[in-house]
């Protein structure tokens, strides 16, 4: 594999991450736009760990995801009392205290930033974003996710049947901080370097474009939004001037013609062949085990 | 030296009052959290400048700047407002974000991203009022500014087409009942909010003598903050939101240091949306908005 296809396909890891960590709340109908806060705080709560306290990454990485996720629980219980739109700009300024505040915090470098010394290999970061992305399709298929959309579609019904709304907010949003933070850890391990400006809101509002561009119907849409994403402006490098604009024309006309996003759960429909065939096996299993 | 700072938050704060203005505008009454203002802010400052640069007088400039942020924004309605309602309701947001980095693109393609100078326009004259500087430029676009909104205010709550507005706000589908021509109404809206958005970009221009392609970014979220912490939705709220970071951020950044600035803000703007989400001066939400 050649450097150039290697670094692009590390920064198509990274990006799948953030995009799973932003999908998580979004199924839950939580735009969050403070993702990259969370990234920050896994990123470096890992590096300090292994800087300072001498840990070896394969445990300071889980740590740090865990410090992101254990963030997302204590910001997530007073901030999930919003919904909507004031839930999406708590989010967003969220993210920017985080960052605002990493960048004033001299024990890990401040506004110079913080060298790391640990190094995960380009395979590390391919592996912890198929493992990210294997554990979402995972989560797709228990009631977690069921719940999930419950709560989504409709908060007062869910409530009437049984399901702890506040709960599942609360854990998607948490859930969603960990899988951030699990990214951020990645990537101040693998770059040898995090700064606080890196984190910043557009970091955030770029993961989220990924994930709805993707479509949020489905858990591939965000892999597809990620990968697109990262990709297409690669070949576009053609025209490097107008790689973004043109990029940013695209993605106008796209949401126009298509504003469900790119994959949709129809879209598996067509795919799917033989879906009475299916359906008759179904039956038929539930009737012997009745 | 106190009163010098509080006298300089305010005129900083007037600019982003009049984006917030814009920004209420959008969300009170159409629903739609418009990420292409700060893009049309930095569209009234950069054309501006580019209209001077090709020899153009002043007002003619600053007419045919505001001229292309109106036609901007109504392209703005056309691709990303009208998908609202067949789609998801965060695709009018990207669509609109999607405006935001091809504006900042086209311009980059165009000027470079170095900050460009702004020329200076009218003498620079100083009030001097024991021992504090007061700029006249700076002092009239503040008058221009809280005069505009001031207007506006009455505009809303006077006059018919103010309560046609209103109305709209309250609630689409009775206003449609009532006759009121939505399809009309709309796009005069954006104009309306475009105009005010670009205005205030070429008032900082003057003010602070350089524009640059991404000055939209920052002014444009701490506007968003400031809207939020006034009330969304409301004028007089935008006003007063708007005035509060201007001192926060003037304040914080003499007294503190620069460095702190995002955190006095968006920390403000966080403990708002936790105390009261509704803001200073708004009502609480009575449905979902986004």
């Amino acid at each position: 594999m050649s450097g150039y296809l290697t670094g692009v396909l590390v920064v198509l890891a990274f990006n799948v991450m953030a995009a799973y960590a932003v999908y998580l709340p979004m199924a839950a109908g939580q735009l969050n736009l403070g993702i990259a806060g969370f990234m920050a705080v896994g990123a470096y709560a890992a590096a300090y760990l292994t800087n300072e306290m001498m840990w070896p990454m394969w445990m300071a990485i889980p740590i740090g995801s865990a410090a992101a996720g254990l963030v997302g629980i204590l910001i997530g219980i007073p901030v999930l009392r919003t919904h909507g739109i004031y839930l999406a700009l708590a989010t967003f300024a969220l993210g920017q205290v985080i960052a605002a505040i990493f960048l004033n915090l001299e024990v890990v470098g401040g506004a110079a930033g913080y060298p790391v010394t640990e190094f995960a290999s380009p395979y590390v970061v391919f592996a912890a974003a198929i493992g990210v992305t294997l554990f979402m399709v995972l989560l797709s298929r228990t009631r977690y996710a069921l719940y999930l959309t419950a709560v989504k579609s409709d908060p007062t019904v869910a409530d009437l049947m049984g399901i702890s709304v506040r709960g599942i907010q609360v854990s998607a949003f948490a859930l969603g901080a960990a899988v951030a933070g699990f990214g951020g850890a990645f990537y101040a391990h693998h770059y040898n370097f995090i700064e606080a400006q890196h984190f910043s809101v557009l970091l955030s509002v770029y993961t989220v474009l990924y994930v709805l561009f993707g479509g949020t119907q489905t858990v591939w849409g965000p892999l597809v939004g990620a990968a697109f994403f990262t990709l297409v402006p690669e070949l576009l490098r053609a025209s490097e001037q107008w790689r973004y604009a043109l990029f940013a024309m695209f993605i106008i006309v796209f949401m126009a013609l298509r504003p469900q996003g790119l994959i949709t759960a129809s879209l598996f429909r067509i795919f799917r062949r033989r879906p009475k065939a299916a359906a008759g096996t179904e039956a038929q299993g539930k009737g012997a085990s009745a | 030296m106190l009163t010098q700072q509080i006298i300089n938050g305010l005129m900083l704060g007037a600019i982003y009052m009049l984006v917030a203005v814009a920004f209420t505008l959008a969300i009170g009454v159409l629903n739609f959290l418009n990420f292409s203002i700060p893009g049309l802010f930095m569209l009234g400052g950069v054309a501006t400048f580019g209209f001077l640069k090709m020899g153009w007088p002043f007002l003619l400039a600053a007419a045919g700047a505001l001229f292309i942020a109106a036609l901007v924004s109504l392209l703005v309605e056309r691709l990303a407002y009208r998908r609202m309602k067949e789609g998801d309701a965060d695709v009018p947001l990207v669509s609109s974000l999607g405006f935001l980095v091809l504006l900042e693109n086209l311009v980059l393609i165009r000027y470079g991203s170095d900050q460009q100078a702004f020329p200076a326009l009218f003498p620079d004259m100083n009030l001097r009022v024991g021992g504090l500087v007061i700029g006249i430029v700076q002092l009239v676009s503040m008058a221009i500014s809280l005069g505009l909104v001031a207007w506006l205010s009455w505009f809303l709550r006077t006059t018919n087409a103010g309560r046609r507005i209103r109305t709209v706000a309250e609630n689409r589908e009775t206003a449609m009942l009532m006759g009121i021509n939505i399809e009309r109404l709309v796009p005069q809206l954006f104009v309306c909010s475009a105009l005010l958005a670009a205005l205030a970009g070429l008032l900082f221009a003057i003010n602070y003598q350089q524009v640059t392609p991404f000055m939209g970014e920052g002014i444009g979220f701490k506007a968003v903050a400031a809207m939020i912490i006034g009330g969304m939705g409301s004028i007089w709220g935008a006003v007063i939101g708007g005035l509060l970071i201007g001192l926060a951020e003037v304040l914080s950044v003499s007294f503190i240091g620069a460095d702190v600035v995002n955190i006095t803000v968006y920390g403000l703007l966080l403990v708002i949306l936790i105390l009261r989400p509704q803001g200073l001066l708004g009502r609480p939400p009575a449905r979902e908005k986004l």
